[in-house]
């Protein structure tokens, strides 16, 4: 218990929920624990969880981004039409514009925010109609086809990387876990990280303490950009037809996976693996009820909206009383100690 | 006296007031007829539901918090209409069923945010997936349409000489939410509310209570708005008022209410209704399609924060320096 900090235990949690849920349905729906299950649920989890890295970053500092669908959408459709138009195009290329086009996109939502002082919600509330309205007028209402895109990109999501027994390991899914894996270390031990973390908490303590406050927000903007870029290109391998509104209501899923994820709204508290495990739940959740129910997909939205407001009840009332009663051990247990340090002293 | 006007068109308002007048000339200048009451008429009626609900919306945002739900409020009491209607009630009972689920809608926000203490901004963000989500469910993919003539008539049809009923109904909120929020005791408490949390409770304002009376009274004004919207579209989909609330937010913030709550005036709402009204019509005439429009509307948004933040801060940066010249002329010989 003395190493487990309630963020830990909320991990923990979905872990125990979400292995609940896989044995729940297993007994409901013939063929469920299968390999064809994993590859769906896995790869459809890897494109928002990439969302939902980002989308954390942002929400630590105490800020959101309601952009990250648009942005999703403008670079899955400026990628495809690039690789249209030059199919000899590297992959390498392709990912790289991918990531640049989103950051760029983000970077501005982060000069409005961080240094324009224009409320998050405001800004991306904004932007997200923005750079949908930019999408539309791009294309044209033209879409990018399958047929026009280079097969590396269409096999890109049906080749199996690793093979592990009946499981295949799809690219996707390595590159989002690899993702989740650097931003998680990069959270927990890079300065930038710890920063973010103590913007979230305080932002006047912040200030006062001499961090620049602005420009560690402008780079969270900037990052949560640059991966729905990349998500954008994995859009792109996944779906190949790319239409106007692509990576619509993304946003929603990235916020709803963060929340559930154990990542205070507030900023301050949460981890990139409680946002992977909060995607994974809802995926898995929604994708099972369809199927088990075999109730219309209209099902998903109303559930949706019900989950975010479950898990964020859930962080205030029952984590918030756990945290207090943490701190006060800790305080208890560090008062005791030094009281046994003194008298040892004496 | 003269000194005084060219001190009020310094205000937020005044600004609004000059941009309108400049919109409103263009356009006239660009077509003849433009002032013409018909034209105005009609050009408020296709944004009318709309601004009922900005009506709304200026509670919510002057007393320091946010409804992102208002615009899938709208879509599911429409739907709810068309559904139990299609389902054999009878219309009146239906309607009548309709602001209540909107009602509903709005008082499940404020319970989570007035007694379980959660950010509005989460509340109605799941509100926004929810209540879109319920209203897809009532009826899919279909298209609902066949009202009664007289509920089509309400929503089509000239109600009092030139004006269609919604818009009356418009006129009449906008006169209580003018005195409301301008003179009555509930109105301070909502500035209040907004300025400062710590004061509001300390002073002894019933906090939870004024919260639920806000959301909910929201939630049924989207409703009625909803409705009114159904009578003039004729049908109903699943995606009916999609994505309002990007307009309806934006009309708030650009009359000069602050997004961090406890300022602005019903004045300036008003204003910023009219120019953005004018600004889309204007737009349309000049043959910009609904989608740059919307692209408009985005950046008119981010703008009416913007600048009065640089505004400001320009400001400070030139008081400022006026300080540091003076403390160097006074240090001088």
């Amino acid at each position: 218990m003395r190493y487990v900090r309630p963020e830990q235990l909320r991990e923990l949690t979905l872990v125990f929920i979400i292995i609940a849920v896989l044995a729940f349905f297993a007994t409901q729906i013939p063929d469920y624990l299968s390999g064809r299950t994993f590859t769906r649920i896995s790869t459809s989890v890897a494109v928002i969880a990439v969302v939902a890295v980002g989308q954390t970053l942002v929400v630590l500092t105490r800020n959101i981004d309601l952009s990250v669908g648009s942005i999703v959408g403008v670079v899955a459709y400026v990628t495809g039409t690039l690789l249209t138009n030059d199919p000899n195009l590297s992959p390498a290329v392709a990912i790289a514009v991918a990531i640049g086009l989103g950051g760029a996109l983000g970077a501005l939502n982060g000069l409005l925010v961080a240094y324009g002082r224009v409320p998050a919600i405001v800004t991306t509330l904004g932007t997200l109609a923005l750079y949908r309205v930019a999408l539309v007028e791009l294309s044209g209402a033209k879409t990018v086809t399958t047929d026009a895109l280079p097969s590396w990109l269409l096999d890109l999501p049906a080749t199996s990387l690793v093979s592990l027994g009946a499981l295949d390991i799809r690219p996707l899914v390595v590159l989002a876990l690899l993702i989740v894996v650097i931003f998680q270390l990069g959270l927990r031990y890079l300065p930038y990280g710890r920063r973010l973390f103590a913007i979230g908490s305080n932002p006047d303590a912040a200030q006062v303490a001499g961090f620049r406050v602005q420009r560690d927000v402008f780079a969270a903007f900037l990052l949560s950009g640059a991966l729905s870029g990349l998500a954008g290109f994995m859009f792109l391998a996944r779906f190949g037809n790319i239409t106007v509104v692509a990576g619509q209501g993304l946003e929603l899923q990235a916020v709803a996976a963060v929340v559930v994820g154990g990542v205070n709204i507030f900023g301050g508290i949460g981890s990139v693996v409680g946002a992977l495990l909060g995607a994974t739940l809802i995926d898995l959740l929604q994708q099972s009820l369809i199927r088990w129910l075999e109730v219309s997909e209209f099902l998903r939205d109303a559930f949706l909206g019900l989950l975010i407001l479950l898990a964020v009840a859930s962080d205030k009332v029952i984590l918030g009383r756990l945290r207090t009663i943490w701190v006060r051990a800790r305080r208890e247990r560090d008062g005791s100690a030094a009281a046994a340090e003194a008298s040892h002293g004496a | 006296m003269g000194r005084d006007f060219v001190r009020r068109l310094g205000t937020w308002e005044g600004l609004l007031l000059a941009i309108l007048v400049v919109v409103v000339l263009v356009n006239t200048l660009a077509v003849p007829g433009y002032l013409q009451p018909q034209n105005q008429i009609n050009l408020v009626q296709l944004s009318v539901e709309k601004a009922i609900v900005v009506l709304a919306m200026t509670f919510v945002i002057v007393s320091g918090e946010i409804d992102l739900s208002v615009a899938s409020v709208m879509g599911l009491a429409a739907v709810t209409v068309a559904w139990l209607s299609g389902e054999g009630a009878p219309f009146p009972l239906a309607i009548v069923i309709a602001l209540g689920v909107g009602g509903l809608c709005g008082l499940f926000n404020g319970f989570w945010i007035a007694i379980v203490g959660l950010p509005s901004l989460a509340v109605t963000l799941a509100g926004l997936i929810g209540y879109r989500g319920i209203a897809r469910l009532l009826i899919e993919d279909r298209s609902i349409g066949g009202f009664p003539d007289w509920f089509a008539r309400l929503g089509q049809q000239p109600f009092l000489g030139p004006l269609p009923f919604a818009l009356v109904v418009f006129g009449v909120l906008l006169v209580v939410a003018f005195v409301v929020l301008g003179y009555s005791g509930f109105g301070r408490y909502l500035y209040v509310l907004g300025n400062s949390l710590e004061v509001a409770r300390f002073s002894g304002v019933r906090v939870a209570r004024i919260r639920i009376a806000t959301f909910t009274m929201s939630g049924l004004v989207a409703a009625l708005a909803g409705v009114l919207l159904a009578a003039r579209l004729g049908a109903v989909r699943g995606s009916t008022a999609e994505g309002f609330e990007l307009d309806i937010i934006t009309m708030v913030l650009l009359g000069g209410v602050s997004i961090f709550g406890g300022r602005g005036t019903m004045a300036g709402v008003i204003l910023s209704i009219l120019l953005i009204l004018n600004l889309r019509n204007g737009l349309g005439l000049a043959n910009i399609t609904g989608n740059t429009q919307t692209g408009v509307i985005g950046v008119l948004l981010i703008l009416s924060v913007l600048v009065p933040n640089l505004a400001s801060s320009a400001r400070t940066r030139w008081r400022r320096s006026r300080g540091a010249a003076a403390a160097a002329g006074a240090e001088g010989p």
